[in-house]
């Protein structure tokens, strides 16, 4: 990575008649880098993807691309960037290999090129066997797997990832993280959205958190965790309930911070040791079960709690509800 | 030159995946042949007279080729948000929209020669001017395309998208002079005829099939091709407005 601007963004604002979608926003990605854009269902992640993309037009504000105006040119800015969008969009009645070679074409990338670039695509996506097969008959992870692919056949400087791990199972999800680090590491800079806080801390380098269209916190990941630094947490496995839970504890315990992460799992910290036996007596006098305590490294999701308030158990609950209606 | 690929390669695939499929192609053949049935059994007239059904066929075959498979096929990708894909290539929106209208163009072109196929086994077709008949039979098609296009640009559902075509379809059947000419219709509804395109491609088809046309053929084909420059900008501006907004 070097510090070379690549995306300029300043005072970025969208509306959508009353709702502010993106409220004044300003950040620089450097040439090289994965940024992560961190928020919530409903943010402004996937409008600021669609205005520095030029899929949509800022109300105000700048964004320069590899020093071309994306207001004034948006073409011009097509050419160097590759789109993955939060829902795999290619079309389901031709097969992966054809709808590769499509979008390749689009590019303007002559047959020859565009096949040998598919074909070495396909092999390096684990999809050789499924080339010839119709999109519309992929596994949600396949389809991932072509759309990243799609994104990328045009070789493009600068790729944009929205949600690329959202709704698939474990393994394709980690095949794909993988890919992503592969391909920062050749030199493409990413611009990934995620509402998958530790995915954003294993591959980003620098992240911006965004809550209701304002940029509330940005920074490098090191710097970020250093908040961390004197934090004691403690993890909780219960068999149910775990938001309700955290409200009875934090009410009970006000010096501890809770939040769900999911339904059966909670997350207590601290800035001093966390006791356990207190809090275990309190969560079974509640009628629930602790499974398993155990004390954990403090992680991104614990700084994004802090800074920005939001439960990620609810984050990642809401974003899977909204997948089919596609995000803000 | 390169965008010239990512033009031919849209209206290829939308010919494969959507024209010229089987239905697509039985909808070209069937559609005229009852037609043409239909009416010259309600007129009791002869095989001969199949010359002055011509245009009238060809019209229908063209204007139901294009309006409701364009407006469908462009609002089911913009559902599947695959048009989001067209719309980040690099290609100028107006290329991308040339590309997107070829393919039901061609379709509406190829629908219309069916009949007249199916008419040169029946009658002597000498006399047609087929310089002007192409002419008027591509005009009518585009025109008729980019109406479809206006459609798409102004619905969101599928469904929509195909009500608001036979909305559009039906009346101008009626209206535009395909069947009857259009001084029998009552005087309060000719107006009406004279802002749709199919009119001028009708009198166009008359004039080049049967030297019937009532409207001079220079205005005719003038008065096509401005509605086909009108229809494209409007639907562009809104592509504009609704769909990069």
């Amino acid at each position: 990575m070097t510090t070379e601007v690549i995306i300029e963004v300043r005072g970025l604002t969208k509306r959508f008649g009353k709702v502010e979608a993106v409220n004044g926003i300003d950040f620089d990605v450097y040439t090289g880098e994965l940024f992560g854009f961190l928020g919530p269902n409903g943010a402004g992640k996937t409008t600021t993807i669609n205005m520095l993309t030029g899929l949509a037009r800022p109300d105000t504000g700048s964004i320069r691309v590899a020093g071309i105006d994306c207001v004034k040119s948006p073409k011009a800015v097509q050419r160097l960037v590759g789109v993955v969008p939060d829902e795999s969009n290619l079309y389901p009645e031709l097969t992966g290999f054809e709808n590769l070679c499509f979008c390749g074409a689009l590019y303007g990338m002559s047959r020859r090129d565009r096949e040998t670039k598919a074909k070495e695509l396909l092999n390096k996506f684990g999809l050789n066997e499924a080339a010839n097969r119709k999109f519309a008959e992929y596994s949600k992870g396949m389809k991932r797997r072509v759309t990243i692919a799609a994104g990328i056949i045009h070789s493009p400087p600068i790729l944009f990832l929205d949600e690329p791990t959202t709704g698939i199972d474990v393994i394709s999800a980690r095949q794909i993280r993988s890919l992503i680090a592969s391909l920062n590491a050749s030199g493409t800079t990413i611009f990934l959205t995620t509402h998958y806080i530790e995915e954003a801390e294993h591959l980003c380098k620098r992240v911006a958190f965004i809550v209701k269209g304002r940029i509330v916190r940005m920074d490098t990941v090191e710097e970020l965790m250093r908040q961390t630094d004197g934090l004691f947490v403690v993890q909780f496995a219960v068999d149910k309930g775990a938001s309700g839970l955290c409200e009875a504890l934090r009410s009970e315990f006000r010096e501890i911070r809770c939040h769900a992460v999911s339904d059966s799992v909670l997350r207590i910290e601290d800035s001093n040791p966390v006791r356990i036996s207190p809090l275990v007596n309190f969560i079974e006098k509640l009628g629930a079960e602790v499974l398993e305590a155990r004390k954990i490294q403090p992680s991104l999701e614990d700084v994004f709690v802090g800074v920005t308030g939001i439960e990620t158990a609810e984050m990642k609950q809401e974003k899977e509800r909204a997948k089919s209606g596609g995000g803000v | 030159m390169k965008v010239w690929i990512a033009f031919w390669n849209i209206l290829a695939k939308d010919m494969r995946t959507y024209y010229l499929k089987p239905p697509n192609i039985s909808w070209g053949l069937i559609f005229p042949l009852a037609w043409a049935g239909m009416f010259l059994i309600r007129s009791g007239a002869e095989v001969g007279s199949v010359r002055s059904l011509l245009p009238g066929v060809m019209a229908v075959s063209v204007i139901f080729g294009t309006t409701s498979l364009l407006a469908v096929t462009i609002t089911f990708e913009k559902r599947g948000r695959s048009f989001e894909r067209l719309l980040l290539a690099p290609i100028p929106i107006e290329l991308l929209m040339l590309a997107k209208t070829a393919g039901a163009i061609l379709f509406g072109v190829l629908n219309a020669f069916v009949p007249v196929l199916i008419a040169a086994f029946l009658v002597d077709l000498s006399e047609i001017s087929w310089g002007i008949l192409a002419l008027a039979v591509v005009l009518l098609a585009v025109s008729s395309t980019f109406l479809g296009l206006l459609i798409a640009v102004s619905v969101s559902e599928v469904f929509e998208a195909q009500a608001f075509s036979n909305f559009f379809r039906f009346p101008m059947l009626f209206l535009c002079g395909l069947f009857f000419p259009i001084q029998r219709l009552p005087i309060w509804l000719q107006p009406l005829s004279y802002i749709l395109p199919p009119t001028y491609g009708v009198d166009a088809l008359r004039s080049s099939i049967n030297r019937t046309g009532f409207i001079p053929l220079g205005s005719d084909i003038g008065i096509l091709a401005f509605f086909c420059g009108v229809l494209f900008a409007v639907s562009l501006r809104s592509i504009k407005r609704r769909w990069i907004a």
